[in-house]
């Protein structure tokens, strides 16, 4: 059951991230984001951090998608045209990343993991509840909460004052 | 088969990760380049909270929730820039957007 939901939600993630990347238009890749951060919802889930998977869901697939979507009708942003400027990547780009994530891969696999637990089992630990995720943010964590908090009020600024009408 | 190994989920997020790298450097439309990065971090939220299963310490999860909150932010600046790039120069393609170029 575990391997069938994880396989489910993995080929969906890689489907849509292909997706994404091979799409020509921005409305599809925005789509397939959506569905790659659903997947990775559901992943979450079975890894038992519940708190981040609601978040994932709320302000990944809510706030910033519909962002996203958003500017791209804002913006009318059509079909992007290809260019061939790169020759490099053109022609080494797709070996060289492979080649990049068979190593990642094969150092995942070779590393020994301090085998307390190596294996995933759903419901087997369930750590990231809101309760416990709330109390280690308000005491341990308390200073990069506060932090964030300000960072997010300049962002908030930034963002009205360069989206105003008039730029110079 | 009840049990998965924690590799598979880091080998997925280097997967993911990979496409995010991909499509940050093939893509030429400015959103689409901004949602490749979206990717990559989503890639490595997954890696902080398999460790946070493995080490059963919810200070993974924190971290990713920090990185979400960050990326929130970073993306409405993000779109505010590229809405201001839109309106200086009329364009979204990467490649005309070149004036900081040699």
């Amino acid at each position: 059951m575990d391997s069938i939901l994880f396989i489910i939600a993995a080929v969906a993630a890689i489907g849509c991230g292909l997706n994404l990347v091979l799409q020509k238009h921005p409305i599809s890749s925005a789509l397939s984001l959506i569905g790659v951060m659903s997947s990775l919802a559901l992943l979450y889930l079975l890894l038992g951090a519940e708190f981040i998977a609601m978040a994932q869901m709320i302000v990944y697939g809510g706030a910033v998608m519909v962002l996203f979507i958003f500017v791209i009708m804002l913006l009318n942003a059509g079909t992007e045209k290809r260019s061939d400027k790169s020759l490099f990547a053109q022609i080494a780009g797709f070996p060289l990343l492979a080649v990049l994530v068979v190593l990642l891969a094969f150092l995942i696999r070779e590393t020994q993991f301090p085998s307390r637990i190596l294996d995933v089992k759903f419901g087997s630990w369930v750590g990231g509840t809101a309760e416990a995720i709330g109390m280690k943010l308000f005491s341990q964590f308390l200073l990069p909460f506060e932090v964030v908090s300000v960072l997010i009020l300049i962002a908030i600024l930034g963002a009205v004052v360069l989206a105003q009408k008039e730029v110079d | 088969m009840d049990h998965i190994p924690v590799s598979w989920y880091l080998t997925l997020s280097a997967i993911l990760f990979g496409m995010g790298v991909a499509g940050f450097i093939y893509r030429k439309s400015v959103i689409t380049v901004f949602m490749s990065i979206e990717l990559m971090l989503n890639a490595v939220n997954l890696t902080f909270v398999t460790f946070s299963y493995q080490n059963r310490n919810i200070d993974g999860h924190i971290y990713s929730f920090f990185v979400m909150v960050v990326a929130a932010a970073e993306a409405a600046v993000g779109l505010a820039i590229i809405l201001t790039i839109f309106k200086n120069r009329g364009t979204l393609q990467i490649d005309d957007i070149d004036s900081m170029k040699l």
